[in-house]
């Protein structure tokens, strides 16, 4: 378990410039415009690569700094059946961190690698988990709106030109849509409860709706990786599509439950046949990514304090396999 | 406690609820301290392994719980009984509520239990109490897979290196005291086993102590020295480490008398 993947360099591929690359990049696109999977062993561009390692390994890097804020709620759990919800729907997100830093390392980089440079602050994670989980409701308004919003900009990844990362975007979306129904249920329940459970509803909606629209990334305009992106089938919408997507299957979510969304300008554009939505706080948004969001430091905080806590159990592991493949061979 | 010949079926009924709770109790414990691991384990797979025996010991807790309930007759559902006792009515072992310390202490308290738990339901598989054997039946398959993970570790830990087998070590002194109580039979122990509904306890120990000795010996451990019996945790006497658990666990059900989930 340790010792493969973990310790080995990953193998980077040549990346000067060649007579021949002109011709490989015409072939590449010409299999992506023909809807075909990119595998490991074929050539592929050096930015296409990067691209791809950036965002699984971002993507990788979400789901186990995602764990923190719900997996707070275990031991607080209401009932023995939500104890038991909530840790599968945790371990899941640990199992999608597994499967994606495997889909990342097939690009040629290590799991080890990818996890010193988020314990580092070197890497990004989704900003979102860096909002604190305050109330029970958080944990469904979690799965609501934040599982919610990954199926939507994860639902499209499954057609990722990629092959390893559309295999496991499709593994993934399955269970993504089991914790939203799931979120779902626990607000419905709350907002179906005592006065004080709907007011913790209210709450966590308040509080998440936000950070939730901000999930899509930055707007359009400003989004620096859509272009090439949406080229290549990495991405098949922009971020602005997706929100949108977001908001209309989402608020009549709301009102059935019966709280309301924190946004006065928030109405139906019966011509475009849409959701209006404020203004999006951007200024937060990159406030959070930059660090300065509540829980950043706390987050960073805890998963380095675990990966150190660690070391000498990971230390054990490896000595002990050296030791049977010894006797192995003596 | 009744005494032979005019055991009531009242006393009966009441032992046999506090046969199930002992059971019930310790998954449910058990898996609450583990639950407390996850997203904090040396590596994801170990989070996720972790996370298993956790949600096992819940389902266990579960159908054990709801099934005590039953046969109480008060109307206690499953949660009111998980989340509504007070301390002293809690009768897990005293060794499930023990801290998790680093990950050497919870793969020792988890060796220990798995190990008893084990040989535990392979027993209650064959009780005249037919619910209880169905229960048992299925839990033996998800011990097996924990007695796994947990041995495997206890392994890699013992003879790894220098350090981990030094730590791992201290973990098994500090909590072999804890083991005495699994084996010490009192009189509700005894009733259940003349009924037939659970083992006899010198013959679970005399399989739990074999079963021990073979994993200390390849984990390179030593067996500590056994020490006076002092913890009643299956009678409701508990270390200190419970109430701070049970804070936790209970704190919604407490703080919202009534509500539902
Ligand atoms: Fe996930
Ligand atoms: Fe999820």
């Amino acid at each position: 378990m340790y010792t493969q993947g973990l310790t080995e360099p990953g193998v980077r591929p040549a990346t000067e410039s060649t007579p021949d690359d002109a011709e490989r990049l015409r072939r590449f696109e010409a299999r992506i415009e023909a809807e075909e999977k990119i595998e490991p062993k074929d050539w592929m561009p050096d930015a296409y690569r990067q691209t791809l390692i950036r965002q699984i390994s971002q993507h990788a890097h979400s789901e186990i700094v995602g764990m923190l804020p719900e997996g707070n709620w275990i031991t607080r759990a209401p009932t023995l059946l939500r104890k038991a919800i909530l840790i599968a729907k945790v371990q899941d997100e640990g199992g999608h961190g597994a499967y994606l830093y495997s889909a990342a390392e097939t690009l040629g980089v290590s799991r080890a690698e990818l996890i010193d440079q988020l314990l580092a602050g070197r890497a990004k994670y989704s900003s979102i988990f860096n909002y604190p989980t305050l109330s029970w409701a958080d944990v469904g308004a979690i799965g609501w709106l934040v599982d919610g919003a990954a199926i939507m900009n994860q639902i499209p990844l499954c057609r990722c030109s990629y092959g390893p990362y559309s295999r496991a975007m499709i593994r993934i979306c399955k269970e993504e849509s089991f914790h939203q129904r799931q979120g779902y249920d626990i607000m419905l329940k709350l907002a179906r409860g005592t006065a004080a459970q709907r007011r913790m509803a209210q709450d966590a909606l308040d509080r998440w709706w936000w950070p939730s629209l901000m999930m899509f990334g930055p707007p359009d305009t400003a989004s620096q990786h859509t272009a090439l992106s949406v080229r290549w089938k990495i991405k098949r919408f922009t971020n602005d599509e997706l929100r949108q997507k977001f908001v209309d299957f989402t608020v009549p979510q709301a009102q059935f439950l019966g709280l309301s969304i924190p946004d006065p300008a928030l109405r139906w554009d019966e011509a475009a046949k849409r959701h209006e939505f404020g203004a999006i706080d951007w200024r937060e948004f990159n406030d959070v990514l930059k660090g300065h969001g509540p829980c950043n430091r706390e987050r960073l905080a805890e998963r380095r304090a675990a990966h150190d806590a660690g070391r000498w159990v990971r230390e054990a592991a490896v000595a002990h396999a050296a030791k049977r493949a010894a006797r192995a061979v003596a | 406690m009744s005494t032979a010949g005019t055991r009531s079926p009242a006393a009966d009924v009441a032992t046999r609820v506090r046969y199930l709770l002992r059971i019930a109790d310790t998954s449910l414990v058990l898996g609450q301290r583990l639950g407390e691991w996850i997203g904090h384990a040396p590596a994801i797979e170990e989070d996720l392994g972790l996370a298993n025996t956790a949600l096992d010991l819940i389902g266990q807790a579960r159908l054990l719980l709801a099934y005590a309930g039953e046969l109480e007759g008060r109307g206690r559902s499953e949660d009111a009984l998980a989340f509504l006792r007070e301390e002293p009515d809690y009768l897990n072992a005293t060794l499930a509520e023990q801290p998790n310390g680093d990950f050497g202490d919870t793969i020792v308290r988890q060796f220990l239990l798995d190990a008893y738990q084990l040989e535990l339901f392979e027993r209650l598989a064959t009780s005249t109490d037919a619910r209880l054997a169905e229960i048992a039946a299925k839990a033996v398959k998800e011990t097996r897979y924990h007695l796994r993970f947990s041995a495997g570790w206890l392994v890699r830990l013992g003879d790894g290196t220098a350090e981990s087998q030094g730590r791992v070590q201290a973990s098994l002194e500090r909590l072999w005291p804890y083991t005495r109580e699994l084996f010490d039979p009192d009189d509700t122990d005894r009733e259940i086993a003349a009924a037939g509904i659970g083992p006899d306890a010198a013959a679970l120990q005399a399989a739990w102590s074999a079963r021990v000795d073979r994993v200390l010996s390849e984990a390179t451990l030593r067996r500590p020295a056994d020490s006076p019996y002092r913890w009643y945790g299956k009678q409701g006497r508990h270390s200190e480490h419970l109430g701070y658990l049970l804070s936790d666990l209970q704190y919604l059900q407490r703080t919202h008398p009534g509500a539902s989930w």
